[in-house]
């Protein structure tokens, strides 16, 4: 079901008053119990919108629906275009495209960005870097940092790799050993698997449709 | 004041949670003062102490020592509610003893042992790895248990007393839906757009609401300790603001939900109810002044009296202003995951709720050190309250500045890339802003240490009668 916000809103806020007004009638509103009806009521309607919109929302974002892809999605070329009609830039899948040289079926693919998901969490990367923008702010951004240009421009030469998932998978498992900047990522022990693991999840995560966030991204000519 | 001089062992126990709640408070401003010379000197302490690992620790202290503070609060409060000793006391004091150890624990594997491989025993025993609720699960049971403890306690006592009304059943829903809600963080999934979802359930609704009713509840408490203000005055006000936090700030989680994957419609009611949070603040404001005014500033306990109206204006610009600033969506498509939410961040915890935890520590000093009555004064807690609202602001304007720069250069012109993040960072208005911060930094850590001399030592010798009572 399409869900307009406008709607949404107006309705929790008419029930919340109608309700209290049902409830207090022949009260003063100087009476603290005038209030305290308001509180009960309103915490339950927000609460119960916010429940509903919840099952909602799971399901508009779970494996496979239009926001959030399949994992194997990884078999695929990704990108990011601006798109008229909803005025903000969504990822693009496009023609297959071997990813570490090989199709990954469904239950490959899934099993490999369970892992990779394991593997940002158990090396804490959101206490420097954002994924989606939360995190912390001392290490870029990498909601699509799969679509970083940077990687083809500088790492992959540097590291000496033959495709994009490789020269990320090198990078990662020793960025210590390839200077990029004076803020350097340490050394987190990330070993083969882990690291192959880690590069399909930011394919995967490029993919989300994240209502236009980050705006244009890798799309500027003042920032290769 | 009733029983003079005499503490309720419910009392005692909560100086126990103050006591660890100011340690834990030194080792935040710690943990945060190395991450932030971090910002200007990157190899400081690079490959031991990586920054990641500090701001974890500086994150996790404060969640912790605030936790503490507003538990120590509902301790000494909750006896002269009911008028009564608390009901499970001896559980009481096991859950403070098995936190503190595991606490102990849990700091010791992040100094040590900071990451582990990508499996479920890193889950367990090491870290969750997802910001703010990094505590490894065993922990994260620990602490629902602990607050299980406590609300058992409150509602035990409540029961015990016959006193279900007022502030109690507002404690008593809230500590429940503090519970509740941490429970939504508990759990391991590979989509990081669900994983993401039910993270802000604990992080958003516990920050933004339950804790911010948390505090109604304890500043309602510590007005009447040092004003004598009116219960159904306060009872009003406080139900008030609970319609106004939970009626704005439920759905105002929607303003977490942008740019997750979630549907589109999270943009508008998002963006909606959290630019109506600000209005229990405002509130708040009003109230403080009015209430200051109708006293004619005149207190007994002139430190948690300032504290506690700093309190509402901190609150009201931390977390009103500066989180107001970029809750649009229009806004925040460029200013998400930048320093002006730090920035935000810093500014409303320490409005909102270190304020709150130092007001009620200098409420119970007052009965502890002047158990006769009198008044609680001195020198020390002024220059401490001038210092640490000069120093925070000292944090929050540069951060702001920086991040309005990031904004600009990284998101809006540079598209948000590894290289437009580099250009931004080097900009002289966040490169100084850093210095800058840091600097503000370490007078805040003197703050923190004239803080914890002037709380051994208030009320320890007698105040000049002339200066007392009135300003």
């Amino acid at each position: 079901m399409q869900l307009g916000w406008l709607e949404i809103t107006l309705f929790s806020i008419v029930l919340t008053i109608v309700v209290s007004a049902l409830f207090v009638r022949g009260k003063n509103w100087l009476d603290p119990g005038f209030w305290a009806v308001f509180a009960l009521v309103g915490s339950l309607v927000m609460f119960s919108v916010l429940w509903l919109l919840t099952f909602d929302s799971l399901k508009k974002m779970s494996f496979g629906s239009k926001r959030v892809p399949s994992p194997t999605v990884i078999n695929h070329r990704v990108g990011y275009s601006y798109d008229p009609d909803r005025k903000m830039f969504v990822p693009t899948i496009g023609e297959e495209e071997l990813f570490f040289g090989k199709k990954w079926s469904e239950k490959e693919a899934f099993q490999l960005i369970t892992k990779g998901k394991l593997a940002i969490q158990s090396r804490n990367c959101m206490d420097c870097h954002t994924l989606l923008g939360n995190g912390a702010y001392f290490a870029p951004d990498l909601t699509k940092s799969w679509l970083d240009p940077k990687w083809d421009t500088m790492i992959k030469p540097m590291v000496g790799a033959e495709t994009k998932e490789e020269a990320i998978s090198k990078w990662l498992q020793n960025p210590e050993y390839y200077a990029t900047w004076q803020r350097r990522m340490p050394n987190l022990k990330i070993d083969d698997q882990e690291a192959r693991a880690i590069v399909g999840y930011l394919k995967f995560m490029s993919a989300i449709d994240t209502n236009g966030f980050p705006d244009h991204f890798g799309q500027s000519a003042l920032a290769y | 004041m009733k029983n003079p001089g005499i503490l309720y062992e419910s009392q005692k126990l909560a100086l126990w949670y103050w006591a660890l709640a100011v340690v834990l408070f030194g080792f935040q401003l710690i943990f945060g003062l190395i991450i932030s010379y971090q910002y200007l000197q990157p190899e400081f302490l690079h490959k031991i102490f990586n920054f990641s690992v500090g701001r974890l620790l500086h994150l996790n202290a404060m969640i912790l020592w605030l936790l503490f503070g507003f538990i120590g609060g509902i301790y000494w409060f909750l006896p002269l509610e009911t008028q009564r000793e608390i009901v499970g006391l001896f559980l009481g004091k096991m859950a403070f003893v098995l936190i503190a150890v595991a606490v102990g624990i849990v700091v010791g594997v992040f100094l040590l042992v900071q990451i582990g491989k990508a499996d479920w025993v890193t889950l367990w025993f090491i870290t969750e790895g997802r910001e703010y609720i990094e505590a490894p699960r065993w922990a994260d049971i620990g602490i629902v248990a602990v607050f299980s403890i406590i609300f058992f306690n409150v509602l035990a006592t409540i029961w015990k007393a016959q006193k279900l009304k007022g502030i109690l059943w507002v404690l008593t829903l809230d500590l429940l839906a503090i519970i509740g809600f941490y429970i939504a963080g508990m759990f391991f999934t590979p989509n990081i757009s669900v994983d993401q979802f039910w993270w802000w359930w604990v992080v958003h609704l516990w920050v933004e609401a339950t804790w911010e009713v948390l505090v109604g509840v304890l500043v309602a408490w510590v007005l009447m300790a040092v004003l004598d203000t009116p219960r159904k005055i306060l009872e009003g006000w406080l139900y008030l603001e609970v319609f106004l936090v939970f009626g704005t700030g439920i759905l105002g989680l929607g303003h977490h939900y942008f740019w997750i994957g979630a549907p589109e419609y999270w943009l508008g009611i998002g963006g909606f109810f959290s630019a109506l949070e600000p209005l229990p603040l405002v509130a708040m404001v009003v109230h403080a002044v009015y209430d200051a005014g109708m006293h004619r500033l005149t207190t007994t306990n002139k430190p948690a009296f300032f504290w506690i109206v700093f309190q509402s204006f901190g609150n009201f610009l931390g977390a009103g202003v500066w989180g107001f600033m970029h809750t649009l969506p229009q806004i925040n498509l460029y200013s998400h995951g930048t320093q002006i939410t730090a920035a935000h961040g810093h500014l409303a915890f320490f409005g909102a709720y270190v304020a709150t935890n130092i007001a009620m520590i200098y409420t119970a000093l007052q009965k502890i050190r002047l158990s006769k009555g009198g008044n609680l004064d001195g020198r020390l807690w002024r220059w401490t309250f001038v210092g640490f609202i000069l120093s925070i602001f000292g944090i929050t304007a540069p951060l702001t500045v920086a991040g309005f720069a990031q904004t600009f250069i990284e998101r809006a012109v540079g598209g948000s890339t590894w290289q437009a993040y580099i250009n931004g960072q080097l900009h002289p208005w966040v490169k100084e802003a850093m210095a800058w911060r840091f600097g503000f930094g370490i007078m805040f850590f003197i703050c923190y240490l004239m803080l914890v001399i002037d709380l051994c030592t208030i009320g320890k010798q007698p105040v000049d009668k002339e200066n007392t009572h009135c300003l």
